[in-house]
Parts: C-alpha cells; sequence; structure tokens
C-alpha cells in the first residue's frame, strides 16, 4: 500500500517535470530539470526493488549525463530557437501514441504479479540455478555477467561506438580525432571560488573509492561495471571542472581515456576467446579454472572490469571533447 | 531494560524524524514565499542542512546493526560538508553571473509599512 502511493507521488512528479522540460525555452532549466527527472526516475527504480538499475540511473542519468549536457550546452546558445512547429500534427500523433499505450496497459499484469509471463518464462529457471552454477548472491549480476552475457558485451560495444560517433561529429570531419591539450595560459578551473574547490578536493577520493567498491561489490550487493564506472567517471569529471581543464588532461591523456575505452571492451571479448581456446563456448566461464564455479567468479569479476573501463574511458572521452572545444 | 531502551530510542528517532520533515516543509515554503533569489537560497539552504541532520539522526536511532549506523553516518557526514557548499556555490554564481542582492525597492512591501 505504502509502496503503492508513494510510486504514484513519484510517477506524478515524474509526469509534471517531462511537462516542465518541454514547456521550458531555457535549455539550461531544460538541463537541469532532466537531472531531476532522472533522479525521480532512480527513486522509482528504487521503489521497485531495481536498486542496480536505480543505481545506474542516478550515476549515469543525474550525474553524468547532465555534466555532458551543460558541456555541450557551453557550445550553444541558451534559448530554444522558435521554429515554425506543427503543433498541430505533433498533438495528434501523440495522441494517438497515448490512446494505444493506455489501451495496451489494460493488458499488463498487477505489479509484483507471481504469475506474470515476465516471472515465469526464464527467471524462475535463474533464481533456481544461480546458487548452484555462479554461487554469488546477487542474482542481476549473475544473469547481466554470465548468463546473458553477450547482451552485456553488446552493450559495451554499443557504448564504445557512441563514443567513437561523438568523436567524428565533434571533430568536424578534421584528422585529428581526441582532443589536444590545451595551451599552457589557458585556465578554465574554478579560480575564484575556493570553497567548492576545497571540499571537492576532499570529496574527490571518496567517490573514486566508492567506484571501486561497487565495481567489485558487484557480486554481492547493487552495483557493477556500469554504475563503477559512471561513478569513477564522476569523479575525475569533477577533478576537472575543479582543477581545469588541462590539469584533467594531464592527469588522464585523451590517448589514454580512449585505450581504456578500447581495452575495457576487448577485455570482455579476449575473456570470450580464451574460454572458446580453453574448450568452452564463447563467455562460457566455467572452463577459465578447473572448479567451474571458481571460473564463474573469475570470469565475472574479468568482464565487469572491462565494462567498468570501457565506461569510464568513453565518458571521460565524451566530456573532454566537449570541454575542450569550450577552453 | 534493553526493551525500554528500544522503546525510548524509537520515540525519540519519529520526533526527529517528524521535526526534520517539518523543517524541510518550513524550507520550501520559505522559497516559494521569499522575495528575491538570495533570500530564496537562504531559506533553502538553512532548511536543508538541518532537515537532513534531524532525520538521518532519527533514523540512526531506530536502526539496529552497526553496519547500518555507519552507512548513516557516513551519508550524514557527506551532506554536512556538500550541503553548505552547494549553497555557498549558487549564491556565489549568482553574484558572479551580476544579480544585485539588495531586491528593488517595489519588492520589497515592507518599506512601505515603515514610512
Amino acid at each position: 500500500m505504502i509502496v503503492a502511493v508513494f510510486g504514484i507521488f513519484l510517477l506524478t512528479l515524474l509526469v509534471v517535470t517531462a511537462i516542465a522540460i518541454v514547456r521550458s525555452s531555457d535549455l539550461f532549466s531544460a538541463v537541469m530539470l532532466s537531472g531531476i527527472f532522472s533522479l525521480l526516475m532512480a527513486a522509482n527504480f528504487f521503489v521497485l526493488d531495481a536498486a542496480d538499475v536505480a543505481l545506474t540511473e542516478a550515476a549515469v542519468g543525474a550525474g553524468v549525463a547532465t555534466v555532458l549536457l551543460l558541456g555541450a550546452l557551453a557550445l550553444l546558445p541558451t534559448d530554444e530557437r522558435q521554429g515554425n512547429r506543427h503543433v498541430g500534427l505533433a498533438a495528434l500523433t501523440m495522441a494517438a501514441n497515448i490512446t494505444v499505450i493506455i489501451y495496451a496497459t489494460h493488458d499488463v499484469p498487477p505489479l509484483g504479479d507471481p504469475a506474470a509471463p515476465a516471472q515465469q518464462h526464464v527467471a524462475a529457471w535463474y533464481l533456481a540455478h544461480t546458487p548452484e552454477l555462479i554461487d554469488i548472491p546477487n542474482v542481476v549480476t549473475a544473469v547481466l555477467a554470465s548468463f546473458r552475457g553477450y547482451d552485456t558485451i553488446g552493450e559495451v560495444f554499443v557504448i564504445l561506438i557512441a563514443g567513437i560517433g561523438v568523436l567524428f561529429v565533434l571533430s568536424g570531419g578534421r584528422d585529428q580525432l581526441l582532443p589536444k591539450r590545451p595551451e599552457p595560459t589557458l585556465n578554465t578551473a574554478l579560480k575564484h571560488h575556493l570553497i567548492p574547490q576545497v571540499v571537492g578536493r576532499l570529496m574527490i577520493p571518496f567517490i573514486i573509492l566508492f567506484g571501486l567498491y561497487t565495481q567489485f561489490h558487484g557480486e554481492y550487493g547493487p552495483g557493477g561495471g556500469f554504475q563503477a564506472g559512471a561513478l569513477v567517471a564522476a569523479g575525475l569529471v569533477l577533478y576537472s571542472l575543479i582543477e581545469g581543464e588541462q590539469a584533467a588532461l594531464e592527469l588522464t591523456p585523451p590517448n589514454l581515456l580512449f585505450g581504456l575505452a578500447l581495452g575495457g571492451a576487448l577485455l570482455y571479448g579476449a575473456v570470450g576467446v580464451i574460454a572458446m581456446l580453453l574448450g568452452g563456448t564463447f563467455l562460457d566461464y566455467s572452463v577459465l579454472l578447473s572448479d567451474p564455479i571458481a571460473g564463474q567468479h573469475l570470469g565475472i569479476i574479468v568482464i565487469e572490469l572491462g565494462v567498468g573501463l570501457s565506461v569510464t574511458g568513453v565518458m571521460l572521452t565524451i566530456y573532454h571533447a566537449f570541454a575542450s572545444r569550450v577552453s | 531494560m534493553a526493551a525500554v531502551a528500544e522503546i525510548v530510542c524509537w520515540a525519540l528517532g519519529w520526533v526527529l524524524l517528524t521535526s526534520g520533515a517539518a523543517f524541510v516543509l518550513i524550507g520550501g515554503i520559505g522559497v516559494l514565499r521569499m522575495p528575491d533569489l538570495y533570500t530564496r537560497i537562504h531559506a533553502a539552504g538553512l532548511t536543508d542542512s538541518l532537515g537532513p541532520i534531524l532525520v538521518l539522526s532519527g533514523l540512526m536511532l531506530q536502526v539496529g546493526n552497526p553496519q547500518e549506523l555507519f552507512k548513516l553516518a557516513a551519508i550524514l557526514l557527506f551532506m554536512m560538508i556538500t550541503g553548505p557548499t552547494a549553497t555557498y556555490a549558487l549564491a556565489n554564481a549568482a553574484l558572479m553571473a551580476g544579480i544585485d542582492p539588495v531586491p528593488a525597492e517595489s519588492s520589497r512591501p515592507d518599506r512601505e509599512q515603515v514610512r
């Protein structure tokens, strides 16, 4: 009952925020509102007991995506351009879509219904066999990293390709894809902002530490490579904001970041190929060690590390691609 | 004896939780009622620092095991450092952007009453 009331409250706020984003002509407030939207969505996922997804949404949606949008906004005018919009046609399309979706919700089983098809399909098998085959407490990680490892390697390569795509678009046809180091005279650091600088320096080690905890605790609690990658990237973006773009690029050169992105994805693929060489199928971690369960543990830790490195690399590459153009 | 201590902790926890929620509510009303940006930051900043302290202390009184207690204490410490910093950064950014801290005469109804 309480969960239902809280869920309705959060979903109402979500709709209000979405309408505010559409109606706002100030792009800066639209970006801030989209951050609030993501945070509300994260709270919603948490109410629905999806802690792993909530952590990802909070770190990526509310954290890094907001910073990336602000980075893009720094290159753009702050007001939405008023074009001649076909409001009538858009409203008609929306109304038709909404009618179809509302009609479809009548067939959706109640929330948490154990007899729902989604619960009856493979989920029951995963829950029953995770202790015996993989033996880690967090079934979400077992499904993500091992049972459905093909989907996850696909996601990692999608992120990598998205990062390369952003670099191509921002390079504008030049040969130089990765951002160059800015001139030493440039200093974009928060020079007049002593207090945020001091507090930021205090916080960064703990943010990175929490990222590492999330990375290596993924088998036991909510977490894993995607969340950890976003958290570490957020910590390094904070470093770039308080120390300046140049200091950040000296700490993590663009080549290193792109190498992390590529290396992480290749590490994931390499685990699959090694499994094939050892006589298993692609991404079958059981053959990695003599004990199949220990092999599963090793495989999951290594591929989660690959995911984390790749996500950190791609996010920071995209951030610096924007930030180095501003300065 | 242990049961009495538990009930006292539980009751004290609820007192702290409700008073924390009341402070957050007052801050929300303040943001809506105050005339200009800086007074609004003042209203939100003060209660956003005190509210979480009360709410998290209330929760700390009610949780049973030391692990959760430590996590709540860490969150409390984090919020006590970041909350005032965010308020400061916001006010400083507004000042840098050239927003005048003294509100215009027309938006200060109290001046009329004084005269």
